[in-house]
């Protein structure tokens, strides 16, 4: 009896979700999102100012007309700074981001999926590895390849690696525990092809939430970098070293800190909206639930 | 044990006493309807029924009949998103739903108590034993805390645990699913409640532990002259220990009266139907003899490694020692037994997902070991299908796809066959068009083990092993899904072996019956000879763990319960 009840509700369900609008966090996040990178494809050709130009006759003047968002300490116009700044910023975090989550989702599945002692020494290595606080590793191994954008990307996503590799080696470990995978094992798949067929896409709910938050660790970690004088060297503009120089003005120009800051935070928000959205997506429960 | 049990009876019969004389009922629930949201769907519906001292009341029906709710508002446990929208619930006089917070956490616990369907989850895990038998104790009771120890370890003797002592200072995860529910049964039952709820008390236990549980339940209630109130989805089981039954389909109490009665002139056409889908023997089928049995296990032997750590190693666990087992083309063998019996592992190791420490298994007269010959064919030959369909379908594939997938290793089947074979395999389980589509999550219970016996004969295996394919199950679409099972075993004439604790299903579909314990088989043969003279103990003790059926006229049925030769006490 309950078969019909379900059994009326099929085609004309399908069609109904194809009309209907994405839900608002995927429009909201979505049209954060698309600004931030649009701005960051662009903004360095159509900013008001040529953002490294200095002008002392004009320092730390007040969001006004001439200048929407201020000026700094070298009379650089801010809103300049941060269109510029954007295309930096969003790179290391995307890219950093990246490799985290491919390195990490390699290294838990062979480690989740063979067990044993593979799965044992691995896991001794990144728990090794995840007991120094990411920033901490990252330092280190900056000063190994060196202060510069791809140092940064690189030292930032293989500190971040660890805990990626841990969410997925847990996810993996319940999954194989789940009926389908020995269903898979006895219609004599290969173990390779069950990896990718089954395990991988179930990781990607988890993945997608911690990718998320992961952007905004690393748009953070940039800004702390830039802070310790490891960043992006100045003056190229990054949100980071922008917010980290704001600090000795804080008392007489505000706007030096609240503008790069308002602009991690919007970015962290649409990130966070995207991401929820896209979980919602990706997930076949989700779907149509809303 | 009785003795030092016996103070306590002295004042739980009074009170019966007391009770008994009056005629008025203990719980009164008078059209009763709540709906999910002020103009939502309705759940429960106008439903009445009484319970009165020191009886037991059983409330039947299938998941989303209402059976669970209507209970649970006798406590006043309604989940926020259900309106109460008409009817009175009276306890002893009260009406239950004009209580105040107070009043009714003073009644929940002392003059109701509760127990749940899943052991594993409704003790706190991290707490000691004893400090969770107590709690209830410490507040709806005035004694000091030696007094409440005693009370508690008296109890716990009284509901079997051989180790009282021992056992307030251990935790749950020390403890079986039949020995946690003794304890939750003991907590409850210490506070000596007037009326037990027990929802599903046994459904997650296998038969011969469910049938422990319930006598132990019967005999401590009457003790203590506590009524109560079983909601089950199992008939028979109800049957047995209730007065009087209450059944209810889709949130309406369809009909009710004494349990006899119901059994054998059921007036409703779903109490007719609930009675059909219990499981009932058919005439045995005469077999072709064939030379060469489909698969042949030889004195295998598993061992499950002990827990490994990185300086020491437990000793190994041995969970099959030296099978034999022979299962001849179109056959169904059934291998029953008790949970740890190792019917779970055979069927696993036959199906390549445990390896074996010794012996062998032949398939088609041929080793099935990886490399051999043999291997390939036995890979595509032999399908298994699984308990849980919730966990057994890839959340993330479409039906379609997770039928057609068996398939992609078919060598040389064209991509248009693998479509048209897909198709004729949905529509042979029943599943129509519309469903190749649908992801699993949007299917019922039923309709995913339709799925996964779909999946499992897509390739027109040979040999299919079915893990208790319907035990997480409602009754009737149980019944629906084992006639589909044998169904489509007569069409494609596959062999089977049939793992299940269920003797009631065994018996509909079994060809031969393999009765195990711990690891060995005790007891083989015909199934007719299995169920009508049982040789060993165990068999015996099972078979006595479920009713037989009898069917009368007037679409009833009347119940008969075997009983063992030296049936062992109730506390084992």
């Amino acid at each position: 009896m309950s078969s019909d009840s379900t059994m009326s509700t099929g085609g004309s369900g399908k069609k109904a979700r194809r009309l209907k609008l994405p839900a608002p966090n995927a429009i909201i996040g979505g049209g954060l999102i698309g600004t931030l990178l649009a701005v960051a494809a662009t903004g360095a050709l159509w900013t008001p100012y040529e953002p490294l130009k200095l002008s002392f006759r004009e320092k730390l003047v007040a969001p006004n007309a001439a200048h929407w968002l201020g000026t700094d300490e070298f009379g650089r116009d801010v809103l300049s700074r941060l269109m510029a700044g954007a295309a930096t910023s969003v790179w290391i975090s995307l890219l950093t981001v990246t490799l985290a989550v491919l390195l990490g989702t390699l290294i838990g599945l062979i480690s989740g999926y063979t067990r044993g002692w593979t799965d044992r020494i691995i896991m001794a290595f990144n728990d090794a590895l995840l007991a120094f606080p990411g920033i901490l590793l990252a330092l280190g191994l900056l000063a190994v390849v060196g202060a510069n954008k791809y140092g940064i990307i690189l030292a930032l996503g293989i500190a971040y690696t660890p805990s990626v590799a841990r969410v997925v080696r847990g996810t993996v470990l319940s999954l194989r525990e789940r009926e389908f995978i020995a269903a898979s094992r006895v219609m004599g798949n290969s173990e390779a092809f069950t990896m990718a067929r089954h395990v991988l896409p179930n990781c990607i709910a988890p993945l997608t939430v911690l990718a998320t938050s992961m952007f905004g660790y690393v748009l953070l970690a940039e800004s702390a970098l830039s802070f310790l004088g490891l960043g992006v060297p100045p003056p190229a503009p990054t949100w980071g070293n922008m917010l980290a120089g704001s600090r000795p003005y804080i008392g007489q120009a505000v706007w030096l800190g609240i503008f790069p800051g308002l602009c991690i935070s919007l970015t962290l928000l649409g990130i966070n909206l995207l991401g929820d959205a896209l979980r919602d997506k990706l997930d076949p429960r989700m779907r149509g639930a809303r | 044990m009785i003795q030092a049990f016996s103070s306590e009876v002295g004042t739980g019969s009074r009170e019966e006493n007391a009770s008994s004389k009056n005629p008025q009922p203990l719980l009164d629930v008078a059209g009763l309807t709540l709906r999910i949201g002020e103009a939502g769907r309705t759940v429960v519906d106008d439903v009445d029924f009484q319970v009165f001292p020191g009886e037991i009341v059983g409330i039947v029906g299938e998941s989303g009949s209402g059976k669970t709710l209507a209970a649970r508002a006798v406590m006043g446990f309604i989940p926020p998103a259900v309106r109460l929208v008409g009817g009175t619930i009276r306890f002893d006089g009260q009406d239950v739903m004009a209580m105040s917070g107070k009043d009714l956490r003073a009644m929940r616990g002392s003059k109701v108590g509760m127990v749940f369907q899943e052991p594993m989850t409704s003790l706190n895990p991290s707490m000691l034993i004893g400090r969770q038998l107590d709690e209830g104790l410490a507040l709806h009771r005035k004694l000091d805390a030696a007094a409440r120890r005693a009370l508690i370890l008296d109890m716990l003797r009284r509901v079997g645990l051989k180790d009282p002592e021992g056992a307030l200072e251990s935790y749950p995860h020390q403890f079986s699913g039949g020995m946690r529910q003794r304890i939750m049964l003991a907590s409850v039952m210490l506070l000596r409640p007037a009326l037990l709820l027990a929802d599903e008390p046994t459904t997650a236990l296998d038969a011969v532990v469910q049938r422990d549980v319930m006598e132990l339940m019967v005999g401590l209630t009457q003790e203590n002259g506590t009524a109560v109130l079983l909601i089950s989805h199992d008939l028979g089981m109800v049957a047995r220990y209730c007065s009087r039954i209450v059944v209810m389909c889709q949130g309406e109490v369809v009909e009710q009266g004494k349990s006899e009665d119901i059994l054998a002139r059921p007036q409703h056409a779903y109490t007719r139907k609930l009675l059909s889908a219990m499981p009932h023997r058919l005439p045995a089928r005469e077999l072709p003899q064939a030379k060469t049995p489909i698969v042949s296990v030889r004195d295998l032997v598993v061992d499950y490694p002990g827990r490994q750590g990185f300086f020491r190693k437990s000793t190994p666990k041995r969970a099959l020692h030296g099978i034999s087992l022979d299962v001849q083309p179109g056959e169904v063998v059934a291998v029953v037994g008790g949970s740890g019996s190792g019917k779970t592992t055979l069927g696993q190791s036959i199906a390549g997902l445990v390896k074996s420490s010794s012996g062998a298994i032949l398939f088609d007269g041929k080793p099935i070991t990886k490399g051999e010959a043999g291997y390939w064919d036995y890979r595509l030959n032999c399908q298994m299908v699984f308990q849980d369909p919730y966990s057994s379908l890839d959340p993330r594939m479409t039906i379609g796809e997770l039928v057609a997938e068996p398939l992609r290793l078919v060598p040389g089947m064209e991509s248009a066959a693998k479509a048209a074979r897909v198709a004729e395999v949905l529509s042979e389980v029943g599943l129509g068009d519309g469903f190749a589509g649908r992801f699993p999550h949007e299917l019922s219970g039923g309709q995913r083990q339709r799925v996964a016996i779909a999946r499992a004969v897509v390739r027109r295996p040979s040999f299919v092993i079915a893990d208790e394919p319907v035990s997480a199950l409602d009754v009737t679409v149980r019944a629906q899904v084992l006639e589909l099972f044998d169904e489509l075993q007569k069409k494609h004439g596959f062999s089977c072996l049939f793992i299940s604790h269920d003797l009631g299903v065994v018996e509909q579909v079994a060809d031969r019956v393999v009765v195990m314990q711990d690891g060995r088989i005790v007891e083989e043969g015909p199934r007719d000879a299995i169920f009508d003279a049982p040789q060993h103990a165990y068999t015996q003790k099972l078979l006595s763990a479920v009713p037989g059926l009898e069917s009368t006229g007037e679409g009833g049925v009347r119940l008969f319960w075997r009983r063992a030769e030296n049936d062992a006490s109730i506390v084992s």
